[in-house]
């Protein structure tokens, strides 16, 4: 069975349809990727799942349980931590409030031993723990905000676009913890990106959406392999006799 | 000089009920985004719980303050549950003219159960008087600054070290980044209103023995507004300092200028503030992102 299971779903700002019918399913302990150019509506799935926009239509099933329509508090409460598109720390808090905020719905006794563990895979967090959050670099930003996630002790992470404006030194870097999270902590992870290489290569399983609908879905191994994930994604094009491309050959979904 | 001393000390006094009706409008502008127009009303009904509990159920005067306080907080907690929170989601000048309304529904439903004929509260210190080498203090006015002096502190160290204080100020910089960490955003602003309708009982409780009770009296809540706006809307001690400053310029002003300018004080330092430092003394406000 699976962790998270999207059925159908319809999501919508105002009159404007996001989501165009979705169902995915995200296995335990994998990274499950979602591809897709701007607007496909990556985003706006993430959302949905967390709470924070309801669906109009489908059933989204956490651990075999509806968590559709309710508030986002109660579904990070089940175990769902969510780093937002844009970061999004808190801005006037020190970097240490905002870690123990990401703690805030947790009653137990391990949150001092938790926040180690985020101090020790983000050392820079530690050495700026007494800075306003948003006064950091953007990467330090990024950090944090997955940090904060991880104070939650979710069991299902969703990374909404954390290569975003990061140097490919730290992309890198997040890629490594993205991955040791997964390996280490056994943390399922829902990761939404526009860098598919990165994504492709950490990944177990991907979807591939365009306009709102799922339009290709495999193992990222596969579609790595995949001529128009190659074509589309990650700029390799077979080139035409005269080193130009045919407009025959492109192709959409549209 | 004495009578510099004298209005200085009167000018604070003031200058903190002022400046805690402004306190109440800047939390709740703080954590909702919304403009409570009917803060002033709210002092005004604490002032009222207070009469009630001291002089007519005849409680202990202490346990009266306390009976004020919480019963005030239940209010706000309900008004924000009942009223405001169809609003969110709505245009603001919706909820403004919403919270306007508010206050004039408070005003006469007060003006039904308690008359509108003032009243005057007795505390058990009213009266006394200290004389420092001329200047006269009443004991009323020292427990207005006293007072405030304490709830600002107890404020501060809220805000700053309790969990549920920062969860309060996390909600109100990122509301959205709240809810992903699983604060329930929506509890936290039914405590924010809580919280604002407590500080303006203590307000009402504090200044009811200087001045009367009757159902007008909420309308100085224009004037803490004002202060709100020249401490900077959005800065906790900027409302506190605001208060003051306006408490202070009022008390001299009514003594050196001619009889009627020191009711027009208050607007006119609003307006040369907003010449001047349009964002206020104390300009905590980033710009929003979109």
């Amino acid at each position: 069975m699976s962790m998270l299971e999207l059925t159908n779903i319809e999501t919508y700002y105002g009159p404007i349809m996001a989501i165009r019918g979705i169902s995915m399913q995200i296995e335990e302990n994998q990274i499950t990727v979602v591809l897709g150019a701007n607007g496909a509506g990556k985003t706006t799935v993430l959302k949905t799942i967390c709470g924070a926009m309801d669906p109009q239509k489908g059933k989204i099933k956490f651990d075999d349980q509806e968590i559709a329509k309710q508030d986002p508090d109660q579904i990070a409460r089940r175990g769902i931590g969510h780093v937002p598109e844009g970061r999004e720390v808190f801005p006037f808090l020190t970097v240490a409030e905002n870690l123990k905020m990401g703690a805030f719905s947790r009653s137990d006794g391990d949150v001092d031993q938790d926040l180690d563990t985020v101090y020790e895979y983000f050392p820079i967090l530690k050495e700026k723990h007494h800075q306003q959050a948003g006064f950091l670099s953007g990467g330090q930003q990024q950090m944090l905000a997955i940090g904060r996630a991880l104070m939650l002790r979710p069991r299902l992470m969703l990374l909404d676009e954390p290569s975003l404006g990061l140097s490919p030194r730290l992309v890198h870097k997040i890629t490594e913890i993205i991955k040791r999270l997964n390996t280490e902590q056994q943390m399922t992870i829902l990761l939404v990106e526009q860098n598919a290489k990165m994504a492709l290569d950490i990944g177990d399983y991907g979807y591939v959406m365009e306009l709102g609908r799922i339009v290709m879905e495999d193992t990222c191994e596969r579609l790595r392999t995949a001529t128009d994930i190659q074509e589309f994604y990650l700029g390799m094009k077979d080139e035409g006799v005269r080193g130009r491309r045919r407009w025959k050959h492109r192709k959409t979904w549209r | 000089m004495e009578v510099v001393f004298q209005l200085l000390l009167s000018g604070i006094s003031q200058g903190c009920v002022y400046g805690l009706i402004a306190l109440g409008f800047v939390l709740i502008y703080k954590a909702t985004e919304m403009v409570n127009f009917a803060q002033g009303e709210i002092m005004m009904l604490g002032a009222f719980f207070a009469f009630t509990f001291i002089s007519i159920l005849e409680l202990n005067f202490f346990l009266a303050v306390a009976a004020t306080i919480v019963s005030m907080a239940i209010c706000g907690a309900l008004l924000e549950r009942v009223v405001l929170r169809p609003m969110i989601g709505e245009p603001p000048f919706s909820v403004l003219m919403l919270t306007i309304g508010l206050g004039f529904l408070l005003r006469a439903i007060a003006g039904a159960v308690w008359g509108s004929e003032p009243k005057s509260l007795s505390a058990p210190y009213t009266g006394g008087v200290f004389n420092v080498s001329g200047v006269i203090i009443g004991y009323e006015n020292l427990v207005i600054i006293a007072g405030t002096a304490l709830l600002c502190s107890l404020l501060f160290v809220f805000f700053k070290f309790s969990r549920l204080g920062i969860a309060m100020q996390a909600a109100s910089q990122n509301q959205l980044a709240a809810y992903y960490v699983g604060i329930p955003v929506k509890r936290i602003y039914s405590m924010v209103w809580a919280l604002s309708a407590a500080i303006s009982a203590v307000a009402g409780i504090l200044v009811a023995p200087v001045s009367l009770i009757d159902p007008l009296m909420g309308f100085i809540g224009i004037k803490a507004f004002a202060a709100a706006i020249v401490g900077g809307f959005g800065s906790l001690p900027g409302a506190i300092v605001g208060g003051l400053i306006i408490g202070i310029v009022e008390q001299f002003a009514s003594l050196y200028l001619p009889p009627g300018f020191s009711d027009v004080t208050a607007y006119v330092i609003l307006l040369l503030m907003l010449l001047i430092r349009p964002e206020g003394i104390f300009a905590t406000m980033q710009r929003k992102k979109v």
